[in-house]
């Protein structure tokens, strides 16, 4: 409703459509409010709150046990907090289970690569395009003619997704004899081919080399100019600096600081967490 | 058709179904491969759910004495057409798969085992008991021959040529199944709930429509048998056969609709052949599943398979998982 409100402010005004592409662009698409969550006496998130704006890369820092993967695992659905709300799009979406999250439009990678390791590559993107295909167990067993394009389109939009991370050329190989670097590029080609519009990603960078970094943060800018928004949970701070818009810093389970790269690099509790840590490289 | 063609599996199947029904006419044979072909029916259906969804099943026994018993008892005791009996058993085994695996799928690896494990006992116990039914230990006898197009399918080579293409079609039907959006979110499911979950597959409906669709397969299997011997008795359904099954599927290969064929080739045929072995069949099939796990995890084919494809891949580097 709040878009619809401010929308009409400027309809009828000069610069409408100007206006209108500011306001989408600052939209929360994704919205933490109070979100609490405790494992036993571990407090690992404690009334956490901020917005993620539509198409743009918002980052989440915090030394190990910070509660980044916890708050990642909340929002597409795996744990539900004790308190709080998150809100997609304007619906609240904890406590649903996992595949309702993601049929919302919110995909993901894992800090551990989880592929289907005995399935092709092509396959394993294939999945990816589950919530936008509706063949079901008996119009797949019975191989009924509109499957037939439908699994076309499937595989194409798969082999796209493939040739967009680099790995079109190793499509008919299983998933599990790639090298770790290529397995985490075939999980994002595998998010990608959901649609989403929203992408999380768990430490995109871990276990790359210094070459295949610099070709995710591209990757990541590209999506984003794709009109995808982006939250990074990173440990990597060249890649976070670089490509993130707005950052969030997570210790021990609070918020202590967001802003910009710029701001947050210099909020003093910020250093003080992560004192003795390499911070301008 | 160019020549390649011809190499197709199904092709190949068809041409040996027709070669068999030509030139085989001694009914021993032809019941053991009758046999084959109602086992490779119970085991591609119980490998939809082990192989590739990765869901242990401890009990398809039950299913195939349900299927077995509600053809079994709805034509020899009521006079109902055979070919409804078996719609009537597919219905029974549907629904009872489906109240079985509400609860029971919710739980993981050996607890879900524990439960089809338990679940397989329960029915057993029943069908051994419910004697003016099922007509107990000594079993149902009377069951009618199956008859289509006026034929009366009572020599092995006429159920021969029932059996035979309608596996050929469930075969098929099961091919399609594994290689469509369905089939590839039950692999997925099996390798990685969670990722499976994190692009919108609803694992907890697909293990039940799986669950259900495999005790579809079992309960036509039943009813074939049923037909086929014209005789049923409770012990060919009780635990025994349900591990059976489990060998088959994992000796064929796991996530194989070939390698069901051939783990239930094997396995129908190994203990006739061994039949003086007989008192040490469970021994026997107990190593045979030790030895194939430890070493063919993936089973016959799929393991060989493997060991093709990943040597193939190992050379550019990649690391093996």
């Amino acid at each position: 409703m709040a878009f619809h409100a401010k929308a009409e402010k400027y309809l009828g005004e000069p610069l409408c459509l100007g206006a209108l592409v500011v306001i989408l662009f600052t939209m929360p698409i994704l919205e933490l409010q109070d979100i609490s969550l405790a494992f036993g006496g571990l407090q690992a998130l404690d009334k956490v709150s901020f917005a993620v704006g539509a198409g743009t890369v918002q980052a989440v820092i915090g030394p190990n046990g910070a509660g980044k993967t916890t708050l990642f695992n909340l929002i597409t659905g795996f744990l539900s907090p004790q308190a709080g709300k998150v809100v997609f799009q304007d619906q609240e979406i904890q406590g649903r289970p996992p595949h309702q999250v993601a049929q919302m439009g919110i995909a993901r990678t894992f800090q551990l690569v989880q592929l289907f390791d005995h399935m092709t590559v092509l396959e394993n993107v294939m999945v990816g395009r589950h919530r936008l295909s509706r063949a079901g167990l008996l119009a797949g067993a019975l191989r009924l003619p509109w499957t037939r394009g439908e699994e076309k389109s499937i595989k194409e939009r798969a082999l796209e997704e493939l040739a967009f991370v680099g790995l079109g050329d190793r499509a008919q190989q299983p998933a599990a004899t790639l090298p770790l670097g290529l397995k985490r590029l075939l999980e994002i080609a595998r998010a990608l081919a959901a649609e989403p519009t929203l992408l999380l990603l768990d430490e995109p960078a871990s276990g790359l080399d210094a070459v295949e970094t610099e070709r995710l943060q591209e990757m990541i800018l590209a999506l984003r100019d794709r009109g995808l928004t982006i939250l990074l949970v990173e440990h990597d701070m060249g890649l976070t600096m670089e490509v993130a818009d707005q950052i969030a810093v997570l210790n021990y389970g609070q918020l202590i600081a967001t802003g910009t790269p710029r701001e947050v690099q210099r909020n003093e509790e910020v250093i003080a967490a992560y004192l003795g840590t390499d911070w301008q490289t | 058709m160019n020549p390649r063609q011809f190499l197709n599996p199904w092709v190949l199947f068809g041409a040996a179904v027709l070669l068999t029904a030509a030139a085989l006419h001694n009914d021993y044979y032809l019941t053991l491969i009758n046999f084959i072909g109602i086992h490779t029916l119970l085991v591609v259906g119980l490998n939809l759910l082990m192989g590739y969804a990765g869901q242990i099943s401890l009990g398809h026994a039950a299913f195939f004495g349900l299927g077995a018993y509600t053809s079994g008892i709805l034509t020899a005791t009521y006079g109902v057409d055979p070919w409804l009996a078996m719609l009537a058993g597919m219905l029974v085994c549907g629904l009872t798969a489906f109240l079985i695996g509400v609860p029971a799928l919710k739980l993981r690896g050996y607890y879900l085992a524990m439960a089809t494990l338990g679940f397989g006992i329960i029915l057993y116990i029943v069908f051994n008991e419910a004697e003016s039914w099922t007509g107990g230990p000594s079993g149902l006898t009377g069951i009618p021959d199956l008859s289509l197009f006026g034929f009366k399918l009572d020599t092995p080579k006429r159920l021969f040529l029932l059996i035979w293409p309608v596996l050929g079609g469930i075969m098929a039907l099961s091919a399609n199944l594994v290689d469509s959006r369905t089939g590839r979110a039950l692999r997925a499911l099996h390798e990685g709930e969670a990722a499976a979950q994190s692009l919108g597959v609803n694992t907890s409906r697909l293990k039940l429509m799986i669950f259900v669709w495999s005790a579809l397969y079992a309960s036509l299997a039943g009813s074939l048998y049923a037909h086929t011997l014209n005789f049923i008795a409770a012990a060919s359904f009780g635990f025994m056969f349900s591990i059976k099954l489990v060998t088959m599927v994992v000796l064929g290969g796991m996530a194989s609709i070939w390698g069901s064929f051939l783990g239930a080739a094997v396995l129908t045929v190994l203990p006739e052949m061994l039949t003086m072995f007989h008192d040490y069949e469970v021994i026997i099939f107990g190593v045979i599943l030790m030895v194939v796990m430890i070493f063919l995890p993936r089973g016959l084919v799929r393991g060989i398979m493997d060991l093709w494809e990943f040597r193939r891949y190992k050379k550019e580097g990649g690391i093996i998982g």
